[in-house]
């Protein structure tokens, strides 16, 4: 049995440690939030200005000052502080985050990480996603294994236009998590069920295998 | 001193618009947005822009009115979705795009602010962000070069302003519109409230006045939200 | 020592006449800028200020839009000592009048900073627009007992007459 999106974030949260400031990415990453263990305080860094985000707000209480970088209305905590866009990336230009979980389209083995356009469909933009790999400490991928019709995501290079190079520090998808070695991975952890070789067949590169049980 | 406190947005877009300009225009999605300001824009007609501006605004609102209105030439942004105006457009080959990561269009803005017309960045290494870029190693780690971006009319949303222009931002809605207000010739912010001097604490300015050369009182903000997330109330 | 000025300080003069100190001059807003750009992870910089002087020497210059600029390094730090007047015990601090300074600049450019405070109030207590210093810059934080803070420059004017 496959990890389910929950099940994915909170495999994912066993990354977080007490004292982390961390940035999470749109879609499965922003579940993650509702997996951290309790007693242990994290902060999460919204880039568009603000560290110490809240939840979403109850029905009727949403302020349009007061948003997340996926556009979606949030809260303030007693730790919130609010800064400008310029201030907000040299944090995370500058390795002051600790960890940033996102999503991607392909990983490569080398930590190669595509996860912002795809050519032939319409440009969006790349947003935060670039700056946020290329100065946070710790990059987690929290992604599907294969792509719709089985395509496989983790390759030995990406064929996508990158959002950066070797940055990649683990995977999570919903069958297992790699450790990204820059270059090589290894097999960490594996979901209930799941074998090594469904793993090896839904997986371009050669990988390592390292179970902790 | 003739007061920097203007009777309207129209009337504040005097003598500072002209066909080519660049236009920085702050807020992040629809979050912060010169709304007063781009209305104003729209009427005044000004054509072939180029706009610097996170987001491109999202269908129907923000800076996608002026898109529609055929003012924009040229967008410098980081984002461009939820805008279908936009992708037809872009791919008409009759508006021109230039995508940066988020954070190094911010630091750029910043840059034309502060009088450093270059600095490198790790954002976009190895990536097409960098591509055509000169490129540095520092320490043993590679970096990218990029310059400034200064506009000769900046349009920003504060919460509050006192006559001398010191402004004061509420929330997220800040975002982008600090470092614009610092980066163009011409910065005109439009405002919530208009208060007495004296009455923003010195140590909470967000905005020196200084760097704003025109105010106008704002009215019927719509402030849309583009994504309403809301969670139960406990029973 | 890197610093902009280091006057008012017969010590620092011995000790440099002595060759025991070594001293790096950075014009003063190339030294906050240095330090702001270590902080926020870029490693050089164009400025104006100082081209052609010799503050300048051995230093890349480079000419964009026809003005000349010299290239400037980040600076990071170890340690960073900073003054502010409120602290939270998140490490969100803010600062008073002109004691901000480059208190801000510089905690948020060493691998740990340690701020001393005047006042450490309750989570929440701040407006979270008014913070200066978010705590992620804020490794460690001690309050003080005895402030005590020398003017050296004391001018005042005469008050008016009483009515």
């Amino acid at each position: 049995m496959a990890w389910n999106r929950d099940e994915m974030a909170a495999r994912a949260a066993k990354e977080l440690k007490d004292g982390y400031y961390v940035n999470l990415g749109i879609g499965i990453p922003t579940l993650v939030a509702n997996h951290v263990p309790s007693g242990m305080s994290i902060q999460l860094q919204s880039e568009n200005g603000m560290l110490g985000m809240g939840p979403f707000p109850f029905e009727g209480e949403e302020d349009p000052d007061l948003i997340n970088a996926g556009k979606q209305t949030i809260t303030t905590l007693p730790t919130t502080s609010f800064f400008d866009s310029a201030t907000s990336f040299g944090m995370i230009r500058g390795g002051h985050i600790q960890l940033a979980i996102l999503g991607a389209l392909q990983v490569g083995e080398n930590g190669d990480l595509a996860n912002w356009m795809i050519p032939g469909k319409m440009i969006k933009g790349m947003g935060g996603a670039m700056d946020l790999v290329a100065g946070v400490k710790r990059v987690v991928v929290l992604m599907e294994h294969v792509a719709k019709g089985d395509e496989k995501k983790i390759l030995n290079t990406c064929s996508l236009p990158l959002t950066g190079k070797g940055v990649v520090d683990l995977i999570v998808s919903d069958l297992c998590v790699f450790e990204v070695a820059r270059p090589g991975l290894t097999l960490v952890d594996i979901a209930p069920g799941v074998t090594v070789d469904e793993i090896r067949a839904k997986t371009q590169p050669d990988f390592k295998v390292a179970v902790k049980h | 001193m003739a007061g920097k406190i203007f009777p309207s947005a129209d009337a504040a877009l005097e003598g500072v618009t002209f066909d080519g300009m660049t236009l920085m225009s702050g807020g992040f999605g629809l979050s912060g947005n010169p709304e007063n300001l781009i209305a104003a824009l729209k009427r005044n007609g000004v054509k072939q822009m180029t706009v610097v501006s996170n987001n491109c605004g999202a269908d129907g609102f923000g800076l996608w009115t002026l898109l529609n209105n055929g003012q924009i030439k040229k967008m410098i942004a980081s984002y461009v979705g939820e805008n279908k105006l936009f992708e037809r457009l872009y791919l008409d080959g009759t508006l021109e795009l230039e995508l940066n990561p988020q954070g190094t269009l911010a630091e750029r803005i910043r840059a034309g602010g502060a009088g450093i017309p270059a600095f490198f960045t790790p954002s976009g290494v190895g990536t097409i962000a960098a591509e055509g870029k000169p490129t540095e190693k520092f320490d043993g780690k590679l970096y990218v070069r990029e310059t400034w971006l200064r506009a000769d009319l900046s349009i920003v949303k504060a919460w509050k302003a006192d006559p001398e222009g010191n402004l004061v931002f509420r929330k997220t809605a800040r975002n982008f519109n600090p470092v614009m207000a610092t980066a163009g010739k011409i910065t005109i912010a439009e405002v919530e409230h208009i208060v007495d001097a004296g009455e923003i604490d010195g140590d909470a300015v967000h905005t020196p006045g200084i760097f704003v050369d025109r105010i106008i009182q704002g009215v019927g903000y719509e402030k849309r939200i583009e994504n309403r997330t809301t969670r139960p109330r406990p029973v | 020592m890197v610093s902009s000025y280091v006057g008012e300080n017969a010590t620092f003069a011995k000790q440099y006449l002595a060759g025991e100190l070594e001293i790096e001059f950075n014009p003063q807003g190339t030294l906050a800028e240095r330090i702001r750009a270590g902080g926020a992870g870029i490693p050089a910089f164009y400025t104006r200020t100082g081209y052609g002087t010799k503050v300048a020497e051995g230093k890349e210059t480079r000419e964009f839009d026809g003005h000349h600029y010299v290239m400037e390094r980040g600076l990071v730090a170890d340690l960073a000592l900073v003054h502010a007047w409120k602290g939270d015990p998140e490490g969100n601090l803010v600062y008073r009048m002109t004691a901000r300074n480059f208190n801000p600049v510089m905690a948020s450019a060493a691998k740990v900073t340690v701020a001393e405070v005047e006042e450490i109030v309750e989570q929440g207590s701040f407006n979270p627009d008014h913070i200066i210093t978010p705590g992620i810059f804020v490794q460690r934080m001690i309050k003080l007992d005895n402030v005590t803070k020398r003017i050296e420059q004391r001018t005042t004017r005469k008050r008016e007459a009483a009515e």
